[in-house]
């Protein structure tokens, strides 16, 4: 029997504001344990939290960008559950009235095929604190820190069939938060992570099986692993005669194993209610149309440009656009040099080469615009050869400051157009190798490559290369 | 339908509490007299009505978004029963 596997998402993204959905403390990551606290966000009683005004905007920039309805009524509510990372014992939440719902995301697999993904519902929350387990004993060490972080939980409806499909959802979401601005998603500082709600039936099936839920995976690699084994795991289980047990099960990446969690049903008993402390948010018409017309061309709107009018294939442009930095300093670089299939050449080859051999990010990436636009230019006018022209590119690559003019200038890197100078070099070269000139009359044309390569040493590796093939060619056709 | 004692057992295992007997007792008469009020106003006809979810009627009540300073961390765990110079100390839990 063949089995399909059945998979939902709920990801958690934390907005990058600058202080907490509630109060005034600092988002920022990696502080000392427990210094950007106030009484709001350690969860002291009597307290008033107030509801920052740029994560409902964040949050409706999301809804608006995964195309979801938005809920011109908004009201939070507390979610209640007693867990040492969550000082108040309640989380503020949204359950009756999501501000967001019904959107729909179309997204490309790495393998080149584009599926939707439908969105149940996006709400807005804070996220809890951390706890650090003691190695010596049996307590904990509650931080705060993180406690009223805003984030928001996309709920997809049970839309994906494999890992890549996931895969794929997740890098639009990734991509699309960061073109708008939203979210670091850094996946390993927490800032995006998801929960993925598995189940399996029987191909062609149009019942759901049932299903089990991993929380907070938070790597992409990780990500891909659980959803391999748990398909596995339960399909081995179906197909042995047992049961799926709807459960929580934790992820153990370094076991490469997820594990049931025992927890007892009455934990999931969270006593919802309307949360009293903050009044209800009314969505102006105009405010949404305001944010509508400002969301700039998103990941997947370059990707379509960039195929339509530069004439790059699908994947090509999905590379390009799928980190902000990297778009930016193509466009900036094919607006300077009016050859974007040239810069868009050297980006996808020379440069995602060293990026991947010096361990460097798109974000870390230190190309001039500029320079990069003067080096394309020289290559296509012939001013410097491709041979040639792969060294000075590590050199952009390198530094921001370097001059890309100065360089070939000063370090005597012109492209040599010098008919007559290659002439004299390459037949040097013919008249030094005779036995090699003999193998190439017999037919043995390979060796031809050979009197290519020396005359080009004797230059430098700096002639023009169609020029030296036309001149040893002709050469080698009239020696005797 | 759950007996007024499992109720209070169920509330109290949600809050980890501990009730001894005369806790339990005391909570299943209060408790009851609390759902037993909820029982009149189940009785009401509230056909049409939308629920309230706030006493007044106020909306749109934000702040902008600015870092204002936070507590000194002496402050927030001043209070704690027990306490590392950084953090609270609670029982391991492992989810
Ligand atoms: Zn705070």
């Amino acid at each position: 029997m063949t089995w399909e596997t059945v998979i939902g998402l709920e990801v958690h993204v934390e907005l990058a504001t600058k202080s907490k959905i509630f109060c005034g403390c600092s988002t920022e990551f990696g502080g000392a344990p427990n210094t950007h606290c106030c009484p709001v966000c350690a969860g002291m009683p009597g307290t008033l939290p107030v509801l920052n005004k740029k994560v409902l905007e964040y949050a409706l920039v999301a809804g608006i960008a995964l195309g979801c309805k938005i809920n011109r009524y908004n009201k939070f509510d507390r979610k209640n559950y007693f867990y040492p990372d969550l000082p108040k014992a309640y989380q503020i939440s949204q359950l009756y009235l999501p501000f967001a719902r019904d959107g729909r995301v179309e997204y490309v697999t790495r393998s080149g095929q584009k599926k939707v993904a439908r969105i149940r519902e996006i709400h807005m929350e804070e996220d809890a604190g951390k706890l650090i387990h003691s190695p010596y004993g049996d307590v904990s060490y509650p931080d705060f820190n993180r406690c009223g972080v805003p984030l928001i939980e996309i709920v997809s409806e049970p839309d994906f069939r494999d890992s890549e499909e996931v895969l794929g959802y997740l890098m639009w979401l990734k991509s699309t938060f960061e073109y708008l601005g939203i979210s670091d998603v850094r996946m390993e500082e927490g800032s995006m992570r998801a929960d993925i709600n598995l189940s399996v039936r029987p191909g062609g099936s149009d019942r759901f099986g049932v299903r089990t839920e991993m929380k907070n995976i938070n790597s992409f690699k990780a990500i891909e692993r659980a959803i391999i084994d748990e398909s596995k795991r339960q399909i081995e289980l179906l197909e042995a005669g047992g049961r799926v047990i709807q459960e929580t099960r934790k992820w153990d990446d370094n076991k490469g194993r997820s594990f049931s969690m025992r927890t007892k049903e009455n934990a999931q008993d969270y006593r919802y209610f309307p949360e009293p402390n903050i009044p209800p948010i009314l969505i102006s018409e105009e405010l949404l149309r305001t944010l509508a017309e400002r969301q700039p061309e998103l990941a997947h709107e370059k990707r379509e440009r960039y195929i339509r009018e530069y004439g790059l294939s699908d994947y090509d442009a999905g590379l390009l656009t799928e980190k902000k930095a990297l778009a930016e300093l193509f466009e900036r670089t094919a607006d300077l040099c009016s050859d974007p299939k040239e810069t868009a050449n050297w980006m996808l080859g020379d440069m995602m080469y060293l990026m991947n051999r010096d361990s460097v990010t798109a974000e870390e990436l230190n190309i001039d615009p500029a320079q990069f636009a003067d080096f394309v230019i020289a290559v296509r006018n012939g001013i410097i050869n491709r041979t040639v022209a792969k060294s000075v590119f590590e050199k952009i690559f390198a530094s921001h400051d370097f001059n890309v003019a100065k360089y070939i200038e000063e370090n005597n890197l012109r492209q040599i157009d010098d008919a007559g100078r290659i002439r004299r070099i390459a037949s040097e070269v013919i008249a030094e190798n005779p036995k090699t000139v003999a193998q190439y009359k017999s037919g043995k044309t390979k060796v031809f490559a050979f009197f290519i390569g020396q005359t080009m040493r004797r230059l430098q590796g700096k002639a023009n290369p169609s020029l030296v093939n036309e001149i040893v060619t002709e050469l080698l056709n009239h020696a005797d | 339908m759950r007996t007024a004692k499992e109720i209070v057992e169920y509330v109290a295992e949600l809050s980890r509490i501990k009730l001894d007997e005369d806790e339990t007792e005391k909570m299943i008469k209060e408790l009851g007299e609390v759902i037993e009020y909820m029982d009149i106003l189940q009785g009401l006809d509230t056909e049409g009505v939308e629920p309230m979810s706030h006493v007044f009627p106020i909306t749109n009540v934000m702040r902008e978004d600015e870092v204002t300073p936070s507590f000194e961390r002496e402050d927030i765990l001043r209070n704690a029963p027990e306490r590392t110079d950084e953090t609270l100390v609670v029982p391991k839990t492992i989810e």
